[in-house]
């Protein structure tokens, strides 16, 4: 209503010039309320609720035995053997996945940046995985790696990895590096996207000096490439990280968290247990612990950022 | 600006060795997909790890659409991503033209706000989300979906949108509003057609985010006639494990969609995701 009077009120010669308070209060916001309620409603009411989960018993397969528990979802979690599995597999499906898709995405940029014949097409095809939804890229792999129709164990085991040819997801020992594999081979595109932009904006000035006073390849790499990165990098490995360690999809379709619980991440043991328990306080304590690491990681990084990064 | 080409041989050999090296790892996994998927029943266990099937047939993908219910799975994913991607589009063009045109109040802690939406653990919400879209007895319907899913994609999608909108003139608006448009009639007319790129890659980006969506889609639908592709196909997986053809004759239906938003995007969305990190 006050828009609308307010349109009144300015139109005519004072159009080109609206007042301060139209300008600066309500013309944006006309523009961004259906997405700031969309967002509140959907998002920010719902986190707040799932935080108060977190201190009630609400488990639907219990209906009369809900109600205010105070710390109870905690304690409860300190003493969870599964609980400390999988944030030990968080780690290692975050570093892992990481650290690879990191390298390979480095060396794709790598590649990109130079030039050679038939590069767009290469290039349309190498981010294709990308575009391959997550649920597909999951079962794709646990289809390679199932030995009646994959040719992944049969190929390991004609290297001497294994000792006969079976399925890899079903070895404790083994299984998380499933998922890890589809992981990178998915994520691979995005780091190769974002390192290329990096890369792209590096003047090509620097490299001639550099060839004309003599540098070798590994030299300019090493003295001009990364330093010019570095920024770039440690925002895609933070950002990358905490929605690494929030990825359950790749891990609930291939291993489901098993074989007993030696691909459990944190994330994917929330779903779990509000999908196949429907524990909700349980599962929404999981959440709010895995929110408070993430926090914690964000907090050192930042931290750590500021104390070794001058700029 | 790319770097000169390599100087030695030793370097043009490893380069091309890098290259099939990397086409080989990105498409080896989808050809597989497709040759099971072509390969007859019959010959999968004989032969399911050779390279290449003696027979090729395309019995898996008819049974696929005519006898399950994929062909109705693929059409309530259609329903939900094209819905989630325009509605999506439509919002985060208007959020993000605010952001890319206004300075104003709580400007930084909007900002500040979409950005943590993108860190959370979404699972955190997925128990309250359930409980409310059943409150409002909105459980098994594709709407719920699109409404989920076009909150979650809004802030990328704004960020995105505003750098399209960042990478057009000020002036283009502010000429048009001195010769008496309003700003709206600016926006319509003369930012609207610049966009279009841009536009294009923030639904064709939000369409197949949408289509991917399996873990809330689990939670939200539970009947048969409403689910969307993953969940229809992880329904068959689990029910149906030894019907490898038919399995990945799926697959391939589901990819098509989002490979074909892909080829038509591609190069918008590399565009448009590296002007705005060159920025940042």
């Amino acid at each position: 209503m006050t828009a609308a009077q307010h349109t009144d009120a300015t139109s005519g010669e004072t159009r080109a010039r609206p007042s301060f308070y139209w300008r600066y209060l309500v013309e944006p916001y006309l523009y961004l309320s259906p997405a700031l309620v969309l967002i509140g409603a959907v998002m920010l009411f719902p986190l707040i609720i799932g935080i108060s989960y977190s201190f009630q018993s609400i488990a639907l397969l219990k209906p009369f035995d809900t109600g205010w528990v105070g710390f109870d979802n905690y304690v409860a979690l300190w003493s969870d053997k599964k609980f400390w599995i999988a944030l030990e597999n968080t780690f290692w499906w975050t570093v892992g996945s990481l650290s690879l898709q990191f390298f390979f995405g480095l060396g794709l940029a790598l590649l990109l940046n130079t030039s050679f014949y038939g590069k767009r097409l290469f290039q349309a095809l190498v981010f294709l995985p990308w575009a391959v939804p997550t649920f597909l890229s999951a079962l794709t792999w646990a289809w390679l790696f199932n030995p009646v129709i994959g040719p992944l164990p049969h190929w390991l085991y004609d290297l001497g990895l294994l000792s006969e040819p079976y399925n890899i997801l079903g070895d404790p020992e083994l299984a998380i590096w499933g998922p890890i594999t589809a992981n990178v081979w998915f994520g691979v595109p995005f780091f190769a996207i974002t390192l290329l932009a990096a890369l792209q904006s590096i003047p090509g000035e620097l490299y001639e000096a550099a060839e004309i006073d003599g540098a070798t390849a590994w030299q300019s790499f090493t003295k001009i490439t990364l330093p010019f990165l570095a920024p770039m990098i440690a925002i895609t490995v933070m950002l990358r990280t905490i929605w690494i360690a929030n990825f359950a999809d790749m891990i609930y379709v291939m291993t489901g968290g098993g074989p007993a619980n030696s691909t459990q991440i944190l994330s994917s043991y929330v779903f779990t247990t509000a999908f196949r328990k429907l524990d909700f306080g349980y599962a929404s304590a999981i959440a709010v612990a895995l929110l408070g690491i993430l926090l914690i990681y964000a907090v050192i990084l930042l931290f750590v950022r500021q104390k070794f990064v001058r700029t | 600006m790319s770097i000169t080409a390599p100087r030695t041989p030793v370097l043009m050999i490893g380069k091309y060795v890098a290259i099939s090296f990397y086409l080989i790892f990105a498409l080896f996994p989808l050809y597989w997909l497709l040759k099971i998927a072509l390969t007859p029943d019959q010959l999968i266990f004989t032969e399911g790890t050779n390279l290449v099937p003696s027979q090729m047939t395309f019995a898996n993908f008819t049974s696929v659409l005519f006898k399950t219910d994929f062909l109705a799975y693929f059409g309530n994913s259609l329903v939900v991503s094209l819905g989630t991607a325009a509605i999506t589009t439509m919002v985060a063009a208007g959020a993000g033209y605010a952001f890319s045109r206004f300075h104003f109040g709580g400007k930084k802690i909007i900002i500040a706000v979409m950005l943590i939406t993108q860190m959370f653990p979404l699972l955190m919400i997925i128990a309250p989300i359930y409980k409310i879209i059943a409150s409002l007895g909105l459980l098994n319907s594709l709407t719920s979906l699109i409404i989920v899913y076009t909150a979650f994609n809004i802030p990328f999608a704004t960020f995105l949108m505003q750098s399209f909108f960042d990478g057009i003139p000020k002036d283009l608006e502010e000429a048009a509003m001195m010769d008496g448009c309003t700003r709206f009639q600016a926006l319509r007319k003369v930012i609207f057609p610049l966009t279009l790129p841009g536009l294009g890659a923030t639904l064709g980006f939000v369409f197949t985010a949408a289509w991917s969506e399996l873990l809330f889609a689990l939670m939200l639908i539970s009947k048969n006639d409403t689910m969307t592709f993953p969940v229809g196909l992880l329904t068959f997986v689990s029910k149906f494990s030894v019907d490898w053809g038919q399995m990945m004759a799926a697959g391939v239906l589901a990819l098509i969609p989002s490979c074909l938003f892909f080829i038509f995007i591609q190069r918008y969305l590399v565009q448009g995701l590296t002007s705005g990190a060159v920025k940042g």
